[in-house]
C-alpha cells in the first residue's frame, strides 16, 4: 500500500506534462546510471543505445496504451485484438510504401510516400476495427472481446498466408510477403536521414564522445516517437475532455441509462472503436515496423496482453496514467531487467544450473547462488515480475497509479460560474 | 409479432373513462419473459400536463410497462403512442430526443462520474458530442460556448434540487435519496415533455419527499410537463395525482380520480387479497 501511495501522492502534486516528462527523464537517468556502471570507456555509446531503445519502447507502448484507454478505459470496450489492428496498420503502410522495384526475392509494393502510407494504415485499421465492432456492438459487451480476438488471429493468419504473398491487381503487383514478411522504407530511415542531414553537427558531436551513428539514429527515432505520443495525447485529451468523452464515460458506467438520456450509444462506440484502432494501426507501423520490415511473428497476441498490463499499471481511464503506465511497464519491468541480466555479474559466483540448486544455497545461509541465478535468468523471470506487479496493483490499487484521478469529461471548467464574470477557461 | 390474443379484460371498465388530449396512449401492451406474462394487455392514456399515478401491488407489471414504453424492452404485443405518433419498439434514445424520458426504480447514477458530469451528460443535441468539433481548434469555439451554457444550466438544475454542494462529488458517493434527486435533475436537463417516474420517493426521507413533490408540481405549473408516477405510498398518490391507474397482474384493473379508486372494491381486493 504505502509505497504505491507515496508514489501516487508525489505524482498528484505535479502538473500532467511535468509529471510525464519527469517520469520519462527518471527512466533515462536509470539507463544512464546503468550504462556508466557497466560500460567502462564505452559508456556513452551504451547509454545512447539503452536510452534510444527504451524510448522507442516507451513511445510505442504509450501510443498503444492511450488507444486502449480510449476504448477500454473510457468506454469499456474490451478489445483483446490489439495485435491484429496493429498488423492491419503496419501491413497497409508497408504495402502502400514498399518500393515497386524491390530487391531480388522481396515483394513489391505501391511505392507511395511514407505519409500516404501512414494515413492509409490508420484508415485501414479504423475500417477493419469498425467492421469488427459493427456486429459485436449490437450484442452484449462480452461478444466484442470474442470477436476482436478472433479478428486478430484471422488477420495474422491472412498475412501469414502464402496466397497473398504476392498478388496482382489491375496489373499492379503487390503482396504481404506471407510468412517472410515485407520490407519498406521505414520511418527509422527517415529519422536517420534527418539526423545525418540537418543534425550533422549533433552527429559529429555524438561521434566525438563515442556514440555510434545507428545508436544516435535510434535515439532520434525514439524522440520522434515521443512527439507522436505528445500529438496523440493532445488529440485524445481533447476527445475525452469534451461532451463526446462524457458520453463515452457514461457508456462505460451504464449504457442503458446513457441511451435513456437520448444518446445513440452504438454510434459513439463504433466511432470510438475506430479511432482507437487507427491509433493502434499507427503504433503497429511506427513501433513494430520501426526497422522497415514487418512479418506475422511481430503481431502475436502477447503484445495485446502487454498493453493491458501497461494500462492497468498506469490507471485505466486516465490519459496521463496511460503514458506513465506504458513507461513503467516497458521501461522498468520489461527493458531494464533484461539489460540488468545481460550486464550485471556477481563477481566469482557462478549461476547455478537450476532453481533447486539456487535455493539450496539458502540452506547454508548463502543467498548468492539464488541472486546469481535470478540475474542470469532475468529475461524469463521478468514475466514473473510483471505478473507480481499486476497482482499487486489489482489487489491494492485497482485504479493503477493515476486512474483514481478524475479527469473531468468537459471542455470547460466545471466550477460554478461567478455572477458577472464569464471566467470560463479552456482546459 | 402477433397482436395479443387476450384482449384487455377490463375493457369496459377502463375505456369508459376516456381522456381528452392524451399525450401518451398505451394500447393492449403485452410483455412476456419466457413463460411469465409480466404485462398482459395493459391499456391506458395519460393526459397532457397531468400528474397521473400508476399503482398496483408488487409484480403488477408497472416497471415492465415503463420499460416497454421507453424502449428498454421490446413489447411482445400492443401499441404505444406518444404525441400522436406510434413509438412502439423505438429505442430509448429516440424517445428521449422526442421528449419522453424516465427514471429508474433503483437509481442508476453513473457512479464514477461526478454529479455535475452526470447532469451535463443529459442535454440533447450537444455540438461537442461530435468528435471532429471537439478536437479541431477552429470548430471548438462553438463547443466551448455550448459547454458553458450547459454547465450554467447544470448548476441551476443542481440548485433547484438542492444538491449543488455535491457537484464535484462522484455520484457513487451519494445517499439513496440524493441519487433519486440526481436522476430527476438529469432527466430534466434533457428538456423533456413527459417524465415517467418509477418510485422516485422510495428511500427518500419525508422532508426530501415533500421537496420532490413540490418540485414536480412546480415543473407542471411552470413548464407544463406531464408526469406518470409509480409510487407505492397510497397517500402520496391519492393526495397528488388527479388521475390514477391501477394495475394488477399485468393489466389495468381500474382508473379514475382518487375518490373513484378508493371506493373501488376490486382495487381493495387486489391489494388485500393477494392472489385473486
Ligand atoms: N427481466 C425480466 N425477466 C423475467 N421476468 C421479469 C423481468 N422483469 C420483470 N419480470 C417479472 O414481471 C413481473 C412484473 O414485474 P415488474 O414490472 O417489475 O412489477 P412492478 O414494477 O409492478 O412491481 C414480475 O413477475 C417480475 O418477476
Ligand atoms: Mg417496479
Amino acid at each position: 500500500m504505502s509505497t504505491v501511495d507515496s508514489v501516487r501522492n508525489r505524482l498528484d502534486t505535479l502538473p500532467d506534462v511535468g509529471l510525464v516528462i519527469g517520469f520519462i527523464a527518471s527512466i533515462w537517468a536509470v539507463m544512464l546510471v546503468l550504462a556508466i556502471a557497466v560500460g567502462g570507456a564505452n559508456w556513452a555509446n551504451l547509454a545512447a543505445g539503452f536510452i534510444g531503445s527504451v524510448t522507442v519502447l516507451m513511445g510505442g507502448y504509450a501510443i498503444l496504451a492511450l488507444a486502449l484507454n480510449l476504448q477500454w478505459g473510457y468506454t469499456g470496450l474490451f478489445n483483446i485484438g490489439i495485435a491484429g489492428f496493429m498488423a492491419v496498420g503496419a501491413y497497409t503502410t508497408a504495402v502502400l510504401t514498399a518500393p515497386t522495384d524491390p530487391a531480388a526475392g522481396a515483394v513489391p509494393g505501391l511505392g507511395l510516400p511514407l505519409w500516404v502510407g501512414l494515413i492509409g494504415g490508420m484508415v485501414m485499421a479504423a475500417i477493419i476495427g469498425g467492421l469488427a465492432a459493427l456486429p459485436a456492438l449490437r450484442l452484449k459487451a462480452d461478444y466484442l472481446a470474442i470477436v476482436t480476438v478472433a479478428f486478430s488471429e484471422i488477420i495474422r493468419l491472412v498475412v501469414n498466408w502464402n496466397g497473398l504473398a504476392e498478388v496482382s491487381l489491375f496489373g499492379v503487383p503487390f503482396g504481404t510477403g506471407g510468412a517472410t514478411g515485407i520490407s519498406f522504407k521505414s520511418a527509422n530511415e527517415v529519422a536517420s536521414t534527418f539526423i545525418n542531414g540537418v543534425g550533422q553537427p549533433i552527429v559529429a558531436a555524438a561521434e566525438g564522445v563515442g556514440v555510434s551513428g545507428p545508436n544516435l539514429a535510434n535515439l532520434t527515432y525514439g524522440i520522434l516517437l515521443l512527439l507522436v505520443v505528445a500529438a496523440s495525447y493532445w488529440v485524445l485529451a481533447r476527445i475525452t475532455n469534451s461532451p463526446f468523452g462524457r458520453v463515452l464515460k457514461a457508456i462505460r458506467e451504464d449504457e442503458t441509462v446513457t441511451q435513456s438520456l437520448g444518446k445513440d450509444t452504438r454510434r459513439f462506440k463504433i466511432k470510438t472503436f475506430m479511432i482507437g484502432c487507427a491509433l493502434m494501426g499507427l503504433a503497429g507501423v511506427l513501433f513494430r515496423g520501426q526497422a522497415g520490415y514487418v512479418s506475422p511473428q511481430q503481431f502475436r497476441p502477447t503484445i495485446t496482453f502487454y498493453v493491458f498490463a501497461a494500462l492497468i499499471i498506469g490507471g485505466s481511464g486516465s490519459n496521463t496514467g496511460s503514458i506513465i503506465g506504458a513507461a513503467t511497464f516497458s521501461g522498468l519491468l520489461f527493458y531494464l531487467p533484461a539489460r540488468l541480466g545481460e550486464n550485471v555479474s556477481l563477481g566469482g559466483t557462478r549461476a547455478p544450473g537450476n532453481i533447486i540448486d539456487a535455493v539450496a544455497g539458502l540452506g547454508s545461509l548463502d543467498p548468492l547462488p539464488l541472486l546469481a541465478y535470478t540475474i542470469s535468468n532475468i529475461s524469463t523471470l521478468r514475466f514473473v515480475l510483471i505478473g507480481v506487479v499486476l497482482i499487486y496493483i489489482i489487489q491494492n490499487q485497482p485504479d493503477g497509479l493515476l486512474g483514481h484521478r478524475n479527469e473531468p469529461a468537459t471542455s470547460v471548467s466545471l466550477d460554478r460560474p461567478q455572477s458577472g464574470s464569464g471566467g470560463e477557461t479552456d482546459e | 409479432m402477433s397482436e395479443p390474443d387476450a384482449a384487455p379484460r377490463q375493457e369496459t371498465a377502463v375505456t369508459s373513462d376516456a381522456i381528452e388530449s392524451p399525450l401518451l396512449e398505451v394500447d393492449g401492451l403485452r410483455k412476456e419473459f419466457g413463460g411469465v406474462v409480466a404485462v398482459d394487455g395493459a391499456t391506458f392514456s395519460v393526459a397532457e400536463g397531468s400528474l397521473t399515478g400508476l399503482i398496483g401491488p408488487n409484480g403488477a407489471g408497472k416497471s415492465t410497462t415503463f420499460n416497454c414504453i421507453t424502449g428498454i424492452h421490446e413489447p411482445t404485443g400492443g401499441r404505444v403512442t406518444f404525441d400522436g405518433q406510434s413509438i412502439t419498439g423505438l429505442p430509448p434514445y429516440t424517445l428521449a430526443n422526442r421528449g419522453l424520458v424516465r427514471t429508474f426504480q433503483i437509481a442508476r447514477e453513473l457512479s464514477e462520474m461526478t454529479v455535475i458530469e452526470n447532469v451535463m451528460l443529459a442535454p440533447g443535441g450537444q455540438v461537442g458530442e461530435s468528435v471532429i468539433r471537439s478536437v479541431t481548434p477552429g470548430l471548438r469555439g462553438d463547443v466551448i460556448e455550448a459547454e458553458t451554457a450547459v454547465r450554467d444550466r447544470a448548476w441551476e438544475t443542481l440548485e433547484f434540487f438542492e444538491i449543488n454542494h455535491l457537484a464535484h462529488e462522484n455520484a457513487g458517493n451519494l445517499s439513496g435519496g440524493q441519487r433519486k434527486l440526481l436522476e430527476m435533475a438529469r432527466v430534466l436537463m434533457t428538456e423533456p415533455e413527459m417524465i415517467l417516474l418509477d418510485e422516485p420517493l422510495a428511500g427518500v426521507n419525508p422532508t426530501l419527499e415533500e421537496k420532490l413533490l413540490e418540485r414536480i408540481h412546480e415543473l407542471r405549473r411552470e413548464q407544463g410537463l406531464t408526469f406518470l408516477l409509480v409510487e407505492h405510498d397510497m397517500d402520496v398518490i391519492m393526495n397528488n395525482c388527479e388521475h390514477i391507474i391501477v394495475m394488477h397482474q399485468g393489466s389495468v384493473l381500474a382508473e379514475g380520480d382518487a375518490e373513484t379508486i378508493k371506493s373501488d372494491e376490486r382495487v381493495l381486493e387486489a391489494y388485500l387479497g393477494g392472489d385473486v
